[in-house]
């Protein structure tokens, strides 16, 4: 697709989704948002920016090949469930370690917010390998054209 | 004692390593872990009778601990585990030496070492299982280790198939004895006595336990997949399928036996059934020319044996049992080993192409003359004394089962006869062609059977050796009382003697008989009988493919649409079942509703309407995605923000994908709906929503239970630190869930890239 409009427009709305999605992901804990909402909104941003420019440049932006970025994410949610193995409380218990960052500003973090960051690179991952592949099938290339 | 357990698995996993820095010497590496348990087994010896328990907690909150014991039971299984597989290791690396994948087949029999230890000293109903299907799954990998051969990966399937089964019937009467019981540790279970025997459950325990034990320990008619199991290289033949993973279904019931033991049903089925094995092994080892395959089918009818000495519950039986255990892994293990070497040495193991192998191999030759000695139960070697107590547990028994006595009697006459087949067929008379280019095999090769085979005859000449610590010790375990064993070599010369005499002399005629007409007997019988269970398993399987096939027709055509219309009348059929079977009342009431709800209504009304009768596959996806963005408005209207933009964001990406899958589809048009049944489908697509509106009606009526949502607004913020409780609940109270969601999009979207270059693959 070669719109200039659609082109123009995805130059500044997918940066400012992926943007808003990591946004997302941070505040889900107390407001509404979180690890499969944000990475819904980053999946969109990546399929807005696959309709416009082609899916390799929609490979480009998430650097690596998505269903090893999935693979990462799962890694990252099963790792969050360890570290309570180290302090002898029941497997997936919470963690919160609470930096006093000065100035009353405290920046809590969590084995749920790594959790949670795990389940938004699966979502981005998992629904970016299908889209970008039937992006990219041979027959869709035919029909298109170079 | 964990490390008795634990230390095999560690070693499976360095195994390859240490093959590919030492190449086969990794064996004299690999050596050291069952010896070092066999070292410290005998060290222990004396502490066993009365028994060690040890706990190390595993899963506690659910109680499950690794619970280990080891009694006089689990001792003598121990110490055959470990002596035997030390003797094994240093086979094996002899045998494979230089094959590809020796890393590869010390990694699998360390496993299973590990899981039979694991199995013979587990005092958890839990653990003991976990085990059990281990050596199954060892099993598996071992018989099929030659995975290019159709055969062996026809009998490793059917020996994973038959153990497996037997495994399910295993676990369930393992709960439901643990539940009748109400303890999961084995020591309790038997050290209460035989109350179960009162439970009205206790025949489905007894036939569920009996079950696995049976395929485990191949009892007619599950004891095809033994000889089968032949197709794995000779180490494991004599290790698993001889000395110790077939032994375990006999472990399991001499463990249970003082629960389950002593009713009229245990005497029968395991004396019948043990019997019955017993004496079909040793007929069909007649008829055999593998040699392999008559040292199998000996072990089979050794099973039956020890399943039939342990019918009665009595204890001479349980004492012979026990003394018939250890000779027979003595001398059945040195006997697997000395037909490996002159498998490996002469290029066959088939009795009619083997003779005069006696000068070129001596060692082997004379390591398996003497353990056949203990085979027939000659004089001055353990065998003799098994089978005095053998013939002294069948005398103790009452008058009416003399019929056992003379089941016994007619095996030990055959059984006296294959002993001379083995040691007198392959070694003497004159040399074949195989024979001639045959020499002794290397010292690891001969270690095993050398070493076998002078115990057996040791322990013949000093029973008492053995007598007071292992097989009285493992007696008191499986009677639940001290029990004592005096052996006296020679009794006065009675009748018994005189028929022990008989059986000697009629074995030997049999011998000579079957040196000139075994050929005959074979042709006669062979067709006719024809392995009549392993045909079964062979008819069980086709069923099982046709019937899979037929089901697969039936139920997965392949047409998404059929598909849904399936799932949808399902649904739509259980959910008004349910209704109309309840008493259930449906709220009418209804307050009008604001002006901005009914515009979202009309709206997804509309695209639902539009969907149903579009004529273009884009007008319906578009209308599709208009229904689903006016649900999400819906969620908006009721405060649920986060649902809500998920489904926005879902509904987006279902359009932007649906419109990527319609480029591929041949012809944009939905033509071919006409082959579709139309009426059938609209009706269902009317039911179901028919009926999710009775069911909210329904709901609505109900008074709405807070609990469960003022306990989570209560709970987030101090337990979790988190003001939204919808994400609280998915990343911390119950993440585990989320987790299991996590797994499935990662599977899906693995499936579909596979799926996707499927299509892509048949295109091009």
């Amino acid at each position: 697709m070669s719109s200039l409009i659609l082109r123009a427009a995805t130059r500044v709305l997918a940066p400012m989704m992926l943007m808003l999605s990591l946004f997302l992901l941070w505040r889900g804990h107390n407001l509404p948002g979180g690890g499969f909402i944000g990475g819904l909104v980053a999946t969109s941003a990546i399929a807005l920016q696959g309709i416009a420019f082609g899916p390799e440049a929609a490979r480009r932006t998430l650097v690596l090949p998505p269903a090893v970025l999935a693979a990462f994410g799962l890694l990252a949610a099963v790792l969050a469930t360890l570290p309570a193995a180290l302090v002898e409380l029941p497997f997936f218990t919470g963690l919160w370690l609470k930096l006093d960052l000065g100035d009353g500003a405290i920046l809590p973090l969590s084995t749920p917010l790594l959790f949670d960051i795990g389940v938004f690179l699966v979502v981005i991952g998992g629904v970016c390998a299908i889209l970008l592949a039937l992006e990219e099938d041979p027959e869709t290339d035919r029909t298109e054209g170079p | 004692m964990l490390s008795i357990v634990l230390a095999p698995f560690v070693a499976a996993g360095v195994a390859p390593l240490l093959v590919r820095l030492l190449g086969h010497r990794a064996s004299l590496v690999l050596v050291l872990v069952p010896g070092a348990s066999f070292a410290w087994l005998v060290w222990r010896m004396d502490e066993a009778t009365p028994g060690i328990l040890e706990s190390t907690p595993w899963v506690p909150g659910l109680d499950v601990a690794l619970d280990f014991s080891l009694d006089g039971l689990s001792l003598i299984f121990s110490l055959l585990i470990s002596g035997i597989g030390a003797l094994i290791v240093l086979y094996a690396g002899g045998y494979l030496k230089g094959h590809p994948m020796l890393g590869r087949f010390f990694l699998f029999l360390m496993m299973f070492m590990g899981a039979m230890q694991g199995v013979v000293l587990a005092d958890n109903v839990v653990t003991l299982f976990v085990f059990w299907e281990l050596t199954s799954l060892a099993s598996y990998l071992l018989v099929g280790f030659e995975s290019g051969r159709a055969a062996a990966r026809r009998a490793a399937l059917q020996a994973l198939l038959i153990t497996g089964t037997g495994g399910l019937a295993l676990l369930a009467g393992l709960i439901m004895l643990a539940s009748a019981g109400g303890s999961w540790r084995i020591s309790d279970l038997t050290g209460a006595g035989s109350w179960i025997q009162d439970d009205p459950l206790y025949l489905p325990i007894l036939i569920l336990v009996v079950l696995g034990c049976f395929t485990k320990s191949a009892q007619w008619p599950f004891h095809s997949w033994l000889p089968g199991a032949m197709q794995a290289p000779t180490p494991v033949s004599a290790y698993l399928h001889s000395a110790t993973m077939v032994k375990a279904g006999v472990y399991l019931l001499a463990r249970l036996d003082p629960a389950l033991g002593g009713s009229p049903e245990w005497l029968w089925i395991l004396t019948g059934i043990g019997g019955l094995t017993m004496l079909m092994g040793v007929v069909f080892a007649l008829l055999e020319t593998d040699l392999k395959l008559v040292l199998a089918w000996t072990t089979v009818s050794a099973l039956g044996t020890l399943v039939f000495l342990l019918g009665p519950s009595h204890e001479p039986g349980a004492k012979a049992a026990m003394a018939f255990l250890l000779v027979h892994a003595l001398y059945k293990g040195a006997l697997f080993m000395a037909a490996g070497n002159v498998d490996h040495e002469a290029g066959t193991r088939d009795l009619t192409q083997l003779g005069g192998l006696m000068r070129t191999m001596p060692v082997t030759f004379a390591a398996a003359a003497v353990a056949c000695v203990s085979m027939a139960g000659l004089p001055f070697s353990l065998g003799w004394v098994a089978k005095e107590l053998i013939g002294a547990s069948q005398i103790a028994l009452a008058a009416e089962l003399s019929v056992s006595l003379i089941a016994a009697t007619l095996t030990n006459l055959m059984l006296f006869c294959v002993a001379a087949i083995v040691a007198i067929v392959p070694f003497t008379g004159r040399r074949s062609d195989a024979a001639e280019h045959a020499h002794e095999a290397p010292w690891p090769m001969l270690a095993g059977p050398v070493v076998l085979s002078a115990l057996g005859l040791v322990f013949g000449l000093v029973p008492d050796l053995v007598a007071a610590p292992l097989i009285a010790g493992a007696t008191t375990a499986v009677m639940g009382r001290q029990a004592t064993l005096d052996l006296v070599l020679f009794k006065a010369a009675d009748w018994k003697l005189l028929l022990t005499l008989a059986t000697f002399v009629a074995g030997a005629a049999l011998f000579l008989l079957w040196r000139r007409s075994a050929g005959s007997w074979r042709a006669a019988l062979n067709p006719t009988l024809g392995r009549g269970p392993d045909r079964g398993y062979d008819r069980v399987m086709e069923g099982l493919a046709a019937l899979a096939a037929w089901q697969t027709r039936l139920l997965q055509p392949g047409l998404l649409h059929r598909y849904m219309a399936a799932s949808f009348a399902v649904v739509t059929l259980a959910v008004a079942a349910s209704l109309a079977r309840g008493d259930v009342r449906f709220s009418l009431a209804f307050d009008g509703g604001r002006l901005i709800e009914w515009a979202v209504f009309a709206v997804t009304a509309a695209a639902a309407l539009v969907a149903a009768f579009a004529t273009t596959r884009l007008l319906a996806v578009t209308a599709l995605g208009m229904l689903g963005l006016g649900v999400a408005m819906i969620f908006m209207l009721f405060g649920a923000p986060d649902v809500a933009i998920t489904q926005f964001m879902v509904e987006t990406l279902v359009v932007v994908i649906l419109a990527l899958v319609l480029i591929r589809l041949p012809g944009f048009r939905l033509s071919s709906r006409s082959d579709r049944p139309r009426w059938l489908y609209g009706s269902i697509s009317v039911g179901t929503g028919a009926i999710v509106t009775l069911l909210l009606l329904g709901v609505l009526a109900e008074p709405f239970d807070p609990r469960l949502s003022e306990w989570f607004g209560a709970t987030a913020v101090p337990q979790a630190f988190g003001h939204n409780v919808v994400n609280v609940i998915l990343v911390d109270f119950r993440a585990l869930d989320t987790l299991g969601e996590i797994i499935v999009v990662f599977a899906a979207a693995l499936s579909a890239l596979a799926a996707i270059g499927i299509g892509a693959r048949t295109r091009s």
